[in-house]
């Protein structure tokens, strides 16, 4: 997630001070990405040194405000104008987790699906209870609330999927890494064994 | 207060070799107040569930409880009571009779247990503007109303009386997303407000308004989403 590019949107609205940002983000976002106000200051900082905002004088109660400047309000222009890229997302753990599964001996695939499809249904049922209870609710935040339950809805299709597909086409052999001479002997526990008792 | 508890209960149809498990020692209990959703791919056997909890259909072994009573232990006439008085059905097409008006399907659950007509249009009526039916719709024919219009009949039809458990099979079938998401509200505050309901979904985004989620595969029940965690440490797990 961009810091520096959402403070500047923010103050597109106007010259605001630290505390203030973080406020304006956190509520239209609904606290889910909390943001430290050191980390605020840390951005504004660097804002402030590459020309993109400008510290106002104090004001009475010690508070300095800053304001966006031109090339600032550049950067903001093209921050929304540029789709988010693919690669600025983190790697989806779920889905490594899964290509990994369907390749490893002894895992059972269909209770790796179905315990993620429980806890992603949870959440699902989290975020739906939030959104009923906040039908008044600021329109950015309930962007934001409507974004995470169609990830939800969209990872527990892709379950379905991945399940309905193994299911069907049954499990690939596992492969094996080649060895030049002797393999080593395996004389370690099974993986199998470790998540019976885990289940 | 439990109004609805599935002890032990199958269903096969058939015998010996071709005997179908459609449903295997299935338990669940649902209280007032609670939203319960069936989740499962078809064929799992969720359908089966809901008619069994309904009485349209009776278990090969163990027992359906209705607000305390086995249906089992009932006769035909006394089954039909029960259904009528404590049951409301919402089906995916809606099952509305073309040849009665909106207020008419909703007051006929009231009219068959002898409830004078005029009380019974009152009732339904009101049921109507509760479901958000505008009173101008009251008087039309199922083929005069949009689908959401209809599956609001049908819910306040589902709902009308005294009937404390709703059960309602995939009830936003043809409806478009937002209609759809209205319907589960009304479900959700039908719920709120003391009822108890089931609901048959394929659809996680229709699931998510349940209080408990069961999924179902091949017949049991396999696993069930466990009590909500509270809202503080969800929005850090979204991150």
């Amino acid at each position: 997630m961009s810091v520096k590019h959402s403070l500047l949107a923010l103050l597109e609205r106007g010259p605001a001070y630290g505390y203030q940002l973080r406020a304006a983000f956190e509520s239209a976002t609904g606290n889910t990405w909390p943001l430290n106000i050191g980390q605020v200051y840390t951005t504004l900082n660097r804002l402030e040194r590459d020309e993109l905002v400008e510290a106002l004088p104090e004001n009475d109660s010690g508070q300095r405000p800053y304001r966006i400047t031109e090339a600032g309000r550049r950067q903001v222009a093209g921050w929304f104008a540029s789709p988010v890229q693919a690669a600025d997302r983190p790697r989806d753990e779920l889905t490594i987790k899964l290509a990994l599964a369907v390749t490893t001996p002894g895992v059972d695939v269909a209770d790796v699906v179905q315990r993620q499809r429980s806890a992603t249904l949870r959440l699902l049922q989290e975020f739906t209870r939030l959104k009923a209870a906040e039908d008044e609710a600021e329109l950015a935040w309930r962007l934001v609330l409507e974004s995470m339950i169609f990830r939800a809805e969209a990872e527990i299709r892709w379950l379905d999927h991945t399940e309905a597909v193994v299911a069907r086409a049954g499990l690939p052999k596992s492969p094996v890494f080649e060895f030049g001479g002797d393999a080593p002997a395996d004389a370690e526990p099974g993986l199998n064994e470790i998540l019976e008792e885990k289940r | 207060m439990t109004v609805l508890h599935l002890r032990g209960v199958g269903r096969v149809h058939g015998t010996g070799d071709n005997a179908v498990h459609a449903l295997v020692d299935a338990d669940l209990t649902i209280a007032a107040g609670e939203l319960v959703a069936i989740m499962g791919p078809s064929g799992s056997g969720k359908s089966t569930l809901l008619n069994l909890a309904g009485g349209l259909d009776a278990p090969t072994s163990g027992e359906v409880l209705v607000e305390g009573t086995v249906l089992a232990s009932l006769n035909k006439k006394r089954l039909a009571a029960l259904r009528r008085r404590s049951v409301g059905y919402v089906f995916q097409d809606y099952n509305l009779i073309p040849s009665l008006t909106a207020a008419e399907n909703a007051s006929l659950p009231l009219e068959l247990d002898g409830t004078s007509a005029g009380k019974a249009r009152r009732t339904a009526l009101a049921a109507l503007e509760e479901v958000g039916l505008d009173v101008k719709q009251a008087d039309r024919f199922p083929d005069e109303l949009s689908g959401g219009q209809a599956q609001r009949v049908a819910i306040a039809r589902a709902l009308i009386g005294e009937r404390r458990l709703v059960l309602a099979d995939e009830p936003t079938g043809a409806l478009d997303s937002t209609t759809g998401e209205e319907v589960l509200k009304l479900l959700r505050r039908r719920c709120d407000a003391g009822a108890a309901g089931l609901l048959v979904t394929h659809d996680a985004r229709h699931a998510g308004w349940a209080d408990r989620v069961v999924f179902l595969r091949d017949g049991r029940i396999v696993d069930s989403s466990a009590p909500l965690a509270d809202a503080e440490t969800l929005l850090e797990g979204a991150q």
